[in-house]
């Protein structure tokens, strides 16, 4: 049988053999029969046009925020597949579970996934979710481009996502540096993926820091001084401004890396004088802040839940935000720790030492902030605390040994090895995600009105944490007798098995805590806890003072603040019924429209993008065009607002018993 | 009191930010404006490195020429003025003006984009493509990303006259034009550093 040689050309660009894999393969038919079932579901029971109004051309943040949510937990699974598979791989000496090839593209999936599709969504879901409602707002300051933000993200985690089904995946690591990103030793598609896929979600993010950063600064509510935002509406402003000032460096190194691979420039070639390191300043410049933007809302969420928790307000709101806004500062000062080793000389790399060091003193000023919040209060140990009191301990160590690694003489020893690998999971998995999912169980009521079963979720707390621990420990001294990263397999006799066999296990463990947690939500799905009063934690802030869910216009009417802990202060005065609205009150509201542009436009830039990562130009330029298309829409549509009239939200109130009789 | 203040707040501010909604959109171009400043920060400083790196190309001294690079700059530094014209034309609320000098603003927008590609065709023609050295792959992004940010600017203005003369002079197209104003100003100043940091020095 002879085929057309282009069809053949074209079946091997799209399915080269690192995709024929047998357990690619049966993810590719497990996936296909869960979209096919999905799309049946949807058509059985009449959703499509439920599923178009409500969800995919919202621009309501508290939608957006769920949909950010589940795709960060759908992430989180893939990302958590790849780590167990990197574990699986390393449970014993000489295992070939996976080629070395496919170890280097798991590895790479696992971090770019859990760091750019996990956890920055998993905060923008809290951002979205929580921001608005806490400083007394109908919605975001910019909704449609809220929207922008979300599907942009969307589609940048499908791009990554299919390529290890169609085309390759990356394989140079989730930094990717050169020159081994480069087309002369990387000449597959994979690294287009990667290069594209952030650019993608990335203009989405930037987009999102504008955003928080506008709302923080003119919704809030009157009487919301500057001294009065809830620290997590502070963190929420302060991440946003690093954002800002983060990614687009990042842009740069992506797009110059892009310009090299397709379009033959040459900035971090080997030849024609390119410069490699050059890539690894720009890429940490982002990089760098970029750990904070993980970390920042994680303190914000432990901030909100140590005082509601503990029934203190929060020790030294001041130093908070002062330390907050110390470590925003810092944080771009202390990029070159990331290469010690690339030569700047002694004087350079004491500079970021030092400032590195530096950084560890706001840092325990904020612990030493939550723990004297906890000091004398009245603890409460629900699951967002239960994750709060894991992280202290967890956070700490993985402080400590950034201190170690910050050492410029002894990074020189721990540079790369399984000692760094450990410690940036200490912060990241141990600080960033414990905070988000403490922040998950802590607003979910607000979110769907019921909450997560308590005693599930202690279950998946200790699975978590004590899989963590056992997974991580070890990996600090896998790294001191030198075992170290992206190694794909190793030889016995060195005094590594036993460590990371114990890694494994912890792995596993963590694995199990995950599936715990999702049982968590689908059990508590079919047996909701309803949340009727809308305060189920006895809150201090702003958003517990409305019905769970919160109403489409949020606040029937705006409320005014006079203190911190606004909604505890009303409770404590008996001012309760201030929140209620009468006849008399209440004035028709204003909202936006749902809108196709945000959804189309996120299209537009997939298409293209797919266009160049196979360098068919034509389809790039198709898609180009889409945007542009997209673009003119929105600049020429009609946004008039829609209007929720008095009686229609009378109506609302009368049925939440929040109408003044 | 307080009616005072407000009174004399609306007086110092323009009077594009007297519709909250609107202000609220400017401070979010000011915010994504502050973004734009640190990616040209990361090219200028791609360039700044990769300035001596002609591996066996051309260097900046024998590849510029300042005749069309000094008319790039008087049409661009023209242009600014015929933009703040344009805004100047709104807030006495002339439309006719307002369109006019727009249109002016983004033809000589076009002018300046066509002298910069005809200069980047005449290079590639003579060989110097941006393969052949970092120097030139730095040159090219550089000048490049400020050459396609007017280009957007272009477009922008297209369908801002296309609003301005089907809908005239609405609070929203007030605020556009101004947004427009501020973006361009934008580019004039970044092309202001081009000129110094890139030509100047380059020919120096």
């Amino acid at each position: 049988m002879t085929m057309n040689p282009w069809i053949t050309h074209l079946m091997k660009r799209l399915f080269p053999p690192q995709v024929l894999l047998p357990d690619i393969i049966g993810i590719d038919i497990g996936l296909t029969v869960a979209a096919i079932a999905a799309i049946v579901f949807l058509t059985k029971t009449k959703r499509w046009g439920w599923l178009w109004r409500e969800w995919i051309t919202t621009v309501d943040h508290k939608k957006i925020g769920i949909m950010y949510l589940l795709a960060a937990l759908v992430m989180l699974f893939r990302g958590g597949v790849d780590a167990l598979m990197i574990r699986t791989q390393l449970i014993a000496p000489h295992q070939h579970f996976m080629s070395a090839q496919q170890y280097d593209e798991v590895f790479t999936t696992h971090g770019t996934v859990m760091i750019f599709f996990m956890a920055m969504p998993m905060v923008f879901a809290l951002f979205n979710v929580a921001v608005p409602l806490m400083i007394g707002a109908r919605d975001v300051a910019f909704p449609r481009l809220n929207a922008i933000s979300f599907w942009l993200f969307a589609f940048g985690a499908i791009l990554l996502n299919i390529s290890f089904s169609i085309g390759g995946s990356p394989d140079a690591g989730w930094m990717s540096y050169p020159p081994y990103s480069e087309l002369m030793f990387n000449p597959g598609v994979g690294e287009n993926y990667f290069l594209l896929s952030l650019q993608v979600a990335g203009i989405g993010t930037i987009a999102t820091g504008i955003n928080f950063l506008v709302t923080v600064l003119r919704l809030r509510a009157p009487g919301m001084t500057l001294t009065r935002i809830p620290i997590f509406a502070w963190s929420a402003l302060i991440t946003s401004s690093l954002i800002l000032f983060a990614f687009p460096p990042l842009t740069v190194a992506l797009g110059l890396t892009m310009l090299d691979r397709i379009f033959g420039a040459s900035f971090f070639t080997l030849g024609h004088q390119g410069m490699p390191m050059m890539y690894a300043n720009l890429f940490w410049i982002f990089g760098h802040p970029e750990v904070y933007i993980l970390i920042m809302p994680a303190f914000g969420v432990f901030s909100e839940v140590v005082p509601t928790f503990s029934k203190k307000p929060l020790f030294g709101y001041e130093a908070m935000v002062v330390s907050l806004l110390a470590i925003s500062i810092l944080s771009y000062g202390t990029w070159v720790h990331h290469f010690f080793e690339m030569g700047a000389g002694p004087g350079v790399n004491s500079f970021f030492g030092l400032s590195t060091m530096l950084i560890a003193i706001p840092t325990g000023v904020k612990m030493f902030n939550w723990i004297f919040t906890m000091w004398g209060g009245r603890i409460r140990v629900s699951v967002p605390m239960l994750w709060q009191l894991g992280f202290i301990p967890t956070f700490v160590v993985g402080g400590a040994t950034g201190v170690m690694l910050a050492a410029v003489p002894a990074d020189y020893q721990y540079h790369n090895s399984y000692f760094l690998i450990a410690h940036f999971h200490n912060v990241i998995l141990g600080g960033t995600v414990f905070g988000v999912l403490s922040g998950m169980y802590y607003w979910w009521p607000k979110m769907f009105g019921w909450k997560l079963n308590e005693r599930q979720g202690v279950w998946a707390f200790v699975f978590f944490v004590v899989g963590f621990w056992l997974t991580f420990m070890p990996q600090y001294f896998l790294g001191f007798q030198g075992m170290t990263r992206r190694m794909s397999t190793y030889p016995p006799g060195l005094g590594w098995t036993a460590l990371n066999f114990w890694s494994t296990i912890g792995a596993y463990v963590m694995g199990v805590g995950f599936l715990i947690m999702v049982y968590n939500i689908i059990w508590s799905r079919i047996h909701p806890d309803w949340d009727t009063t809308g305060d189920p934690w006895d809150g201090r802030t702003m958003e517990w003072s409305l019905p769970s869910p919160a109403p489409e216009y949020n606040f029937a009417r705006i409320p005014h603040v006079h203190s911190r802990d606004e909604w505890w202060e009303m409770k404590q005065e008996g001012r309760t019924d201030e929140v209620k609205i009468s006849e008399e009150t209440v004035h028709a509201i204003h909202m936006p429209r749902n809108t196709p542009m945000p959804v189309l436009l996120a299209l537009a830039f997939f298409v293209g993008s797919i266009g160049m990562v196979f360098e068919w130009f034509w389809l790039a330029i198709l898609g180009g065009l889409g945007v542009v298309a997209a673009l003119t829409y929105g600049s020429f549509a009609d946004y008039s607002e829609k209007e929720i009239s008095r009686d229609t939200i009378l109506h609302t109130e009368a049925q939440l018993g929040r109408v003044e009789s | 009191m307080s009616t005072v203040t407000e009174t004399h707040r609306s007086a110092a501010r323009p009077p594009e930010f007297e519709d909250t909604h609107e202000s609220i959109r400017i401070l979010g171009f000011w915010i994504f404006l502050t973004t734009d400043v640190v990616l040209f920060g990361s090219l200028f400083s791609v360039y700044a490195v990769f300035r001596n790196r002609v591996a066996l190309g051309p260097t900046p001294h024998q590849l510029f020429a300042m005749g069309p690079v000094l008319a790039e700059t008087l049409i661009l530094l023209t242009s600014t003025f015929t933009c703040s014209l344009s805004l100047y034309a709104a807030r006495s609320d002339k439309l006719k003006g307002a369109v006019a000098w727009l249109t002016a603003t983004l033809l000589l927008g076009a002018s300046f984009v066509f002298l910069e590609i005809r200069e980047f065709v005449g290079d590639v023609r003579a060989g110097h493509t941006w393969h052949q050295s970092a120097f030139l792959s730095g040159f090219f992004t550089l000048v490049g990303t400020h050459g396609s940010h007017v280009t957007v600017g272009i477009a922008w203005a297209i369908m801002l006259v296309l609003q301005l003369m089907s809908r005239g002079l609405t609070v929203t197209n007030r605020r556009k034009l101004y947004t427009f104003t501020l973006y361009w100003h934008f580019l004039d100043i970044v092309w202001i550093f081009l000129f110094t940091v890139v030509y100047l020095l380059g020919i120096a």
